[in-house]
């Protein structure tokens, strides 16, 4: 479902992202983890089709994300760090005009946008302008703007930053039930959020991938806490803090 | 289409519920109403005057142009200063609030982005322009003014805001900061609307070239009644450089 091969972007000098590749299959709901400043939100933003890569390639659902960005585009559903919500709208109308922009068809518009309040715990909020929300309620509006068109692929940057212990709980429990029948990139860099919904691990630091695999054989010997800050740290600059 | 209605949509439900669109169409009427009377009165004087001393049919004062055109031209320069206020959030805004990438993100592509904002900004200075008939519908009330130059400069001005507010939200697509997009709107429509001043000490085809592409100019003829379709292929023209631009500095966004 995600396939990235040497994907790489920088910014003048700066290398943001250098040489990532790592794969996630169908209905796998893949951590992808690092530091603040590893190039997680980059390199989501490249699988997204917002940025363009400097250097090599990336598939999702089957679909290249710069040759065939709009095929991309219809099927992924993407949380950006900071939910992209319309302050003067209502929830109800801001889901109704995502529900449009993502094609869902005219008469399935009410329904399906009544289902995934449902599902992301946002229908008592309906008639609340986006403006008047708190975090944890901007994140989950976000959240079902994302699954809107029942995405094949869903994109999530750190969906639970933000949230109070029992509303984390609850999107935890929506994203394992996501990735029963979706692929599910999750952004984060909680770790125990990671031991708890996710099928596999991708590592990153300073723009490359220092760990990959299955969370059962990457945890097999030690804590995901062990392996994460051993990986990290291998250039030094954590092993103070670890 | 589909995606441009609903994007045209969400951009007036945008203007309308926030207080924008109401304090500019406000503030234009109110500018347009005060002109108005100016010119009326102005008028009215002109009219004693001419009974005074009775030129009896020759340069008698004439309605539609001391009031209707003086008023239309005045227009104009207020649309030089409020149209960037409404032209100056339109992309800008969705960069800094992150939306665009929202849209970007999408299934929607960025001319679908462009016309449905333009679409909407249409509908705002349409609605806003024709609030403002009631003045000529005054005149028509309690005078006899010729009716088709009032309708054939009303066509002028709508072609010409929309121009103007193509080319503020081209400015607008440069840029994430909406104080900035406002402020360069502000001089860039300020410039193409005082383009023909030096047409004068230019002298031969540079003369012939600023006053083509001043919208002064352009209006002339369609404030006197005449409909050309040079005046109208320059204003379209107008229309679609702006548009082409804030297509292209979305494109280019995208793929800085």
């Amino acid at each position: 479902m995600i396939e990235v091969r040497g994907l790489s972007k920088s910014y003048g000098d700066y290398q943001a992202v250098a040489d990532i590749s790592f794969s996630a299959g169908k209905g796998e709901i893949v951590g992808f983890l690092g530091p603040n400043g590893a190039g997680k939100t980059t390199t989501i933003r490249m699988l997204a089709t917002y940025l363009p890569p400097s250097a090599g390639s990336a598939t999702v659902a089957g679909f290249d994300v710069v040759t065939q960005a709009d095929e991309v585009r219809k099927r992924i559903g993407y949380l950006p760090e900071n939910p992209p919500l319309y302050g003067e709208m209502k929830v109800v109308e801001y889901l109704k005009f995502i529900a449009e922009i993502k094609g869902v068809a005219r008469s399935r518009i009410a329904a399906r946008v009544d289902e995934v309040m449902e599902q992301c715990f946002v229908a008592d909020v309906r008639n609340k302008l986006c403006n008047h929300l708190s975090r944890g309620y901007r994140q989950r509006v976000g959240l079902a703007q994302a699954i809107m068109n029942d995405p094949e692929v869903i994109i999530l940057d750190e969906p639970t930053s933000g949230l109070d212990p029992k509303q984390i709980i609850e999107i935890r429990k929506l994203i394992k039930s996501l990735g029963e029948r979706h692929t599910v990139l999750l952004s984060t860099h909680i770790l125990p959020e990671v031991s708890m919904v996710c099928d596999k691990v991708v590592i990153v630091n300073r723009g490359r991938v220092v760990v990959e695999g299955p969370l059962s054989q990457i945890s097999r010997d030690k804590s995901l806490e062990q392996v994460f800050l051993e990986s990290v740290s291998q250039d030094g600059s954590l092993v103070a803090a670890a | 289409m589909r995606t441009i209605w609903a994007i045209c949509k969400r951009e007036l439900l945008a203007f309308f519920v926030s207080p924008i669109a109401y304090f500019v169409i406000t503030g234009f009427t109110l500018l347009v109403g005060f002109f108005f009377f100016n010119h009326l009165s102005y008028f009215a004087q002109l009219v004693e005057m001419s009974a005074m001393i009775s030129l009896r049919g020759r340069d008698l004062p004439n309605l539609n142009q001391t009031v209707i055109e003086g008023v239309y031209q005045t227009m104009v320069v207020i649309l030089v200063f409020l149209i960037p206020l409404l032209t100056m959030r339109t992309i800008a805004e969705e960069k800094k609030k992150g939306t665009f990438e929202l849209l970007i993100t999408s299934p929607v592509s960025v001319s679908q982005i462009v016309l449905g904002k333009f679409l909407s900004l249409a509908i705002v200075l349409i609605v806003m322009l024709s609030v403002n008939l009631i003045f000529p519908a005054l005149l028509i009330t309690y005078g006899d003014p010729e009716i088709p130059p009032i309708v054939s400069g009303f066509l002028g001005l709508v072609l010409c805001s929309l121009g103007f507010a193509s080319i503020g939200m081209a400015v607008s697509s440069f840029t994430e900061n909406q104080v900035v997009a406002g402020v360069v709107s502000m001089v860039t429509l300020l410039l193409i609307y005082v383009i023909q001043a030096p047409a004068e000490s230019l002298g031969g085809t540079a003369a012939e070239v600023v006053r083509y592409l001043s919208p002064v100019d352009q209006l002339q003829d369609l404030l006197r009644g005449i409909v050309t379709l040079k005046s109208i292929t320059y204003f379209v023209s107008l229309i679609v450089v702006g548009l082409f631009l804030s297509q292209r500095a979305l494109e280019a966004y995208r793929w800085r």
